[in-house]
C-alpha cells in the first residue's frame, strides 16, 4: 500500500511538470485561438538549452533555469513573428500547419546537430527518504521551480497591467483593441510566455530523465491531454490537471504494464474531449 | 457523366502508365519508387475527403492505414486468406470501426475535432501495441508460404504492385465522383458553414460520418497490401504520426479540396522526400527542407500549387478539378 503511496507522490511531483508545459500551450490557445504544434520542439530545445548551459557552467541547475527562460522568451518572439503572427484570425487549418511546419524545421537541425541519441544532465540534489521509499532531490526541487513558475506567472497576469491586458485580449480582443491595447504586441507577449514555459518545462525534465530531440513530442502531447482536461484558455487549471495526470500516472503504473498507459491517457482524452469539451473545471454556459 | 471527363481519362493514363513503365526492362528499383508515390496519392486523396471536402482537418489520419494493414497481414498470414480477401476485408473493418470513432468524434468541431483525431491515433496505436494476437510491440511477419498462392515472391510482389496501383486508380475516382455528386455538393456545404448547410437540409451527422467511414476504406486496403509487400508491420512504422502530417503538408502543397492538386502534391511531395533522404549531404535536412517549404507554400500560394494554376490560367478550371 505505501508502495501505491510512493507512487502517487512521485507521479504527483512529475505532473506539476507536465503542467507547466500545458501551461503554456493554454495560454497561447486562451489568448490567440492557436494550437502551437511547435511546443514539443520547444520543450525539446528547452531540455538542449539545460544541457549546454549546464555543460558550460556547472551550477545548480535549478539556478540555470532563469536565463532559460529569458532564452526561452526571445525565442518565442522569433517563432511569434516567423509563424504565428499572419495566421491569427485564419481558419485553424492554417496556425496548425504554420507552427507544425516550424516544429519540423527545429526537430530537422536539432537532429542534424546532436542526432536522436539520448543526452542527460547529470545534476543530483540529496533526496528525502521515508521508511523504505526515496524521494529524489530532483523531483522534488522540478516540482517546486514548476509551481513557483507557474504561481509567478498566475501573478503576472491578475496582478501587473500587461497581465491585465492579456486578460484583455484573450476576453474579447476587438474590445480591448477599442480600450487603447496594442493587441499584436499582447499576442506576441503572450505567445513567448507560453514558449518560454515550454522550454522551462522541457530544463527541467531534463534533469529527471535522458532525453533525445524526439522526446519533446511525447510531452508536448502529454500537455495537449492536459490541456483539454484543465479546458483549454485555463493556465492554472493546466498546472492542477498536470498535476492530476502525474497521480494518475503513480497510481495506475504499480497496477499496470507501463506500455497500457498511453491507452489510458489518449482514452481518456478522447472521452473528456466529446463529453466535456470545456474541461472538467469548466462550467457548461450556453 | 464520368466518361465525358477529361481528368477520368487523365487518371486511367496515369494507372496505366504506372502500371507499364516498371514492366519494362522487369526495372524493379522504379517500380519501388513508384509504390511509394502511389501509396502516397492514396493517402493523400483520401485525407482530401476530410480536410479539403468537408473542411476537417484529420491529424490522425495513417490510423486507417496502419489498422488496414494490421488486419490484412493477419487475415492473410495467421489466417490464410488470400491477398485480396484480406484487403477488402480489412478495408470493410476498419471503414465500420471509422464509423464507430466517426459517430463520437465529429460531434466536435475545428481543432477540437483536430485533437481529438490524435488522441484516437495515440490511443489506436498504443492498444495495438499491446495486443497480443497481433505480436504486441514486435509485430507480425509475413511467412514465406504466405507467397505461395501468388505463384511465388516474385510473382506476389508484381501482383501487389498492380493491385496498389488499382486502389491509387479508385481513390482518386473517388474523390473525382464525389466532388461532382450531390452528396459532394453537402460536403462543401458543411466546409462553409456547417449551421447554414443543416439549416438548407444538409443532414451534416450522417455526411460527416459517412465520408470519415469511406476516407478510411482505400488507405486500409492500401495499408494491408502494402505492409503484405513489405513482409513485416509493427507498431511505431504502421502509426506513424509524423507520416500523417505530411500527408497534410503534400495536400496543403498541391491544392487541397482538389483532386489533381492531391495527386501532384503527393508525387511531388514524395519524390522531395526520396531524394533528400538518399542524397549523402541533405539526408539530415530533410525535414528543414519540408518546413520551409511548407511556410513558404503557405504564404505565397496559399492554394496550393492547383490554385496558383487557377489564378494564372482561369480556365484550366474546367479540365483540372
Amino acid at each position: 500500500m505505501s508502495g501505491v503511496l510512493a507512487s502517487m507522490i512521485d507521479g504527483l511531483l512529475i505532473g506539476a511538470v507536465y503542467g507547466l508545459a500545458a501551461m503554456g500551450l493554454s495560454l497561447i490557445w486562451g489568448v490567440m485561438d492557436v494550437i502551437n504544434l511547435t511546443h514539443g520542439s520547444m520543450i525539446a530545445l528547452g531540455m538542449f538549452g539545460m544541457y549546454l548551459l549546464f555543460g558550460a557552467i556547472a551550477g545548480n541547475a535549478y539556478v540555470l533555469l532563469i536565463p532559460l527562460i529569458i532564452v526561452g522568451f526571445i525565442l518565442g518572439v522569433f517563432v511569434y513573428w516567423l509563424s504565428v503572427n499572419w495566421v491569427v484570425d485564419r481558419p485553424i487549418l492554417m496556425s496548425l500547419l504554420s507552427t507544425f511546419a516550424v516544429n519540423m524545421m527545429v526537430i530537422g537541425i536539432g537532429t542534424a546537430i546532436w542526432s536522436t541519441s539520448p543526452y542527460n544532465v547529470n545534476f543530483t540534489l540529496p533526496g528525502i527518504t521515508v521508511g523504505d521509499y526515496t524521494f529524489t532531490g530532483n523531483h522534488i526541487a522540478a516540482a517546486i521551480s514548476a509551481v513557483v513558475i507557474a504561481l509567478l506567472l498566475q501573478g503576472f497576469l491578475y496582478r501587473t497591467r500587461a497581465g491585465k491586458a492579456i486578460r484583455a485580449v484573450s476576453d474579447n480582443r476587438d474590445a480591448a483593441e477599442l480600450m487603447g491595447i496594442s493587441s499584436i504586441r499582447v499576442l506576441m507577449i503572450a505567445f513567448a510566455i507560453g514558449i518560454a514555459l515550454a522550454s522551462a518545462s522541457g530544463a527541467l525534465v531534463s534533469t529527471l530523465f535522458p532525453f533525445t530531440i524526439l522526446s519533446g513530442a511525447g510531452y508536448q502531447l502529454k500537455s495537449f491531454v492536459v490541456t483539454v482536461l484543465a479546458g483549454l484558455g485555463k493556465p492554472f487549471g493546466a498546472l492542477v490537471a498536470g498535476v492530476l495526470l502525474g497521480l494518475l500516472e503513480g497510481a495506475v503504473s504499480p497496477f499496470i504494464a507501463v506500455s497500457w498507459i498511453p491507452l489510458i491517457e489518449f482514452g481518456l482524452f478522447v472521452i473528456v474531449l466529446i463529453l466535456f469539451p470545456r474541461g472538467i473545471f469548466g462550467r457548461a454556459t450556453a | 457523366m464520368m466518361l465525358r471527363r477529361p481528368l477520368f481519362w487523365l487518371i486511367i493514363l496515369l494507372a496505366v502508365l504506372f502500371a507499364w513503365l516498371p514492366q519494362h526492362g522487369n526495372n524493379v528499383a522504379l517500380r519501388e519508387d513508384l509504390i511509394l508515390v502511389a501509396v502516397a496519392i492514396i493517402l493523400t486523396s483520401n485525407l482530401n475527403l476530410m480536410i479539403g471536402y468537408t473542411g476537417y482537418v484529420n491529424f490522425g489520419h495513417i490510423v486507417f492505414y496502419g489498422l488496414g494493414g494490421y488486419v490484412g497481414l493477419y487475415l492473410a498470414t495467421v489466417r490464410g486468406w488470400h491477398l485480396v480477401a484480406a484487403a477488402l476485408t480489412a478495408g470493410i473493418v476498419v471503414s465500420f470501426v471509422a464509423l464507430l470513432f466517426g459517430l463520437g468524434i465529429l460531434r466536435l468541431r475545428g481543432a477540437y475535432f483536430a485533437l481529438a483525431t490524435i488522441g484516437v491515433l495515440m490511443a489506436v496505436q498504443s492498444f495495438v501495441a499491446n495486443f497480443e494476437p497481433w505480436g504486441r510491440s514486435t509485430g507480425m511477419y509475413v511467412a514465406f508460404d504466405s507467397y505461395a498462392p501468388l505463384g511465388g515472391p516474385r510473382r506476389a510482389l508484381w501482383f501487389t504492385y498492380f493491385l496498389i496501383i488499382g486502389v491509387m486508380a479508385l481513390s482518386l475516382i473517388l474523390s473525382l465522383g464525389i466532388k461532382s455528386s450531390k452528396f459532394g455538393l453537402g460536403l462543401f456545404a458543411i466546409r462553409e458553414d456547417e449551421d447554414a448547410a443543416v439549416v438548407l437540409g444538409v443532414n451534416a451527422t450522417v455526411y460527416k460520418a459517412i465520408i470519415y467511414s469511406v476516407s478510411a476504406f482505400l488507405p486500409a486496403v492500401a495499408g494491408a497490401l502494402m505492409f503484405f509487400k513489405n513482409g513485416m508491420i509493427d507498431p511505431s512504422i504502421a502509426f506513424e504520426y509524423m507520416l500523417s502530417l505530411e500527408g497534410i503538408v503534400m495536400l496543403m502543397l498541391g491544392g487541397s479540396g482538389t483532386v489533381t492538386g492531391s495527386a501532384l502534391g503527393a508525387g511531388l511531395y514524395e519524390r522531395l522526400r526520396s531524394y533528400l533522404l538518399t542524397s549523402p549531404h541533405l539526408s539530415e535536412f530533410h525535414l528543414v527542407i519540408a518546413g520551409a517549404l511548407l511556410l513558404l507554400v503557405m504564404r505565397l500560394a496559399p492554394g496550393g500549387l492547383i490554385g496558383w494554376l487557377y489564378r494564372l490560367v482561369p480556365r484550366s478550371r474546367e479540365v483540372v478539378e
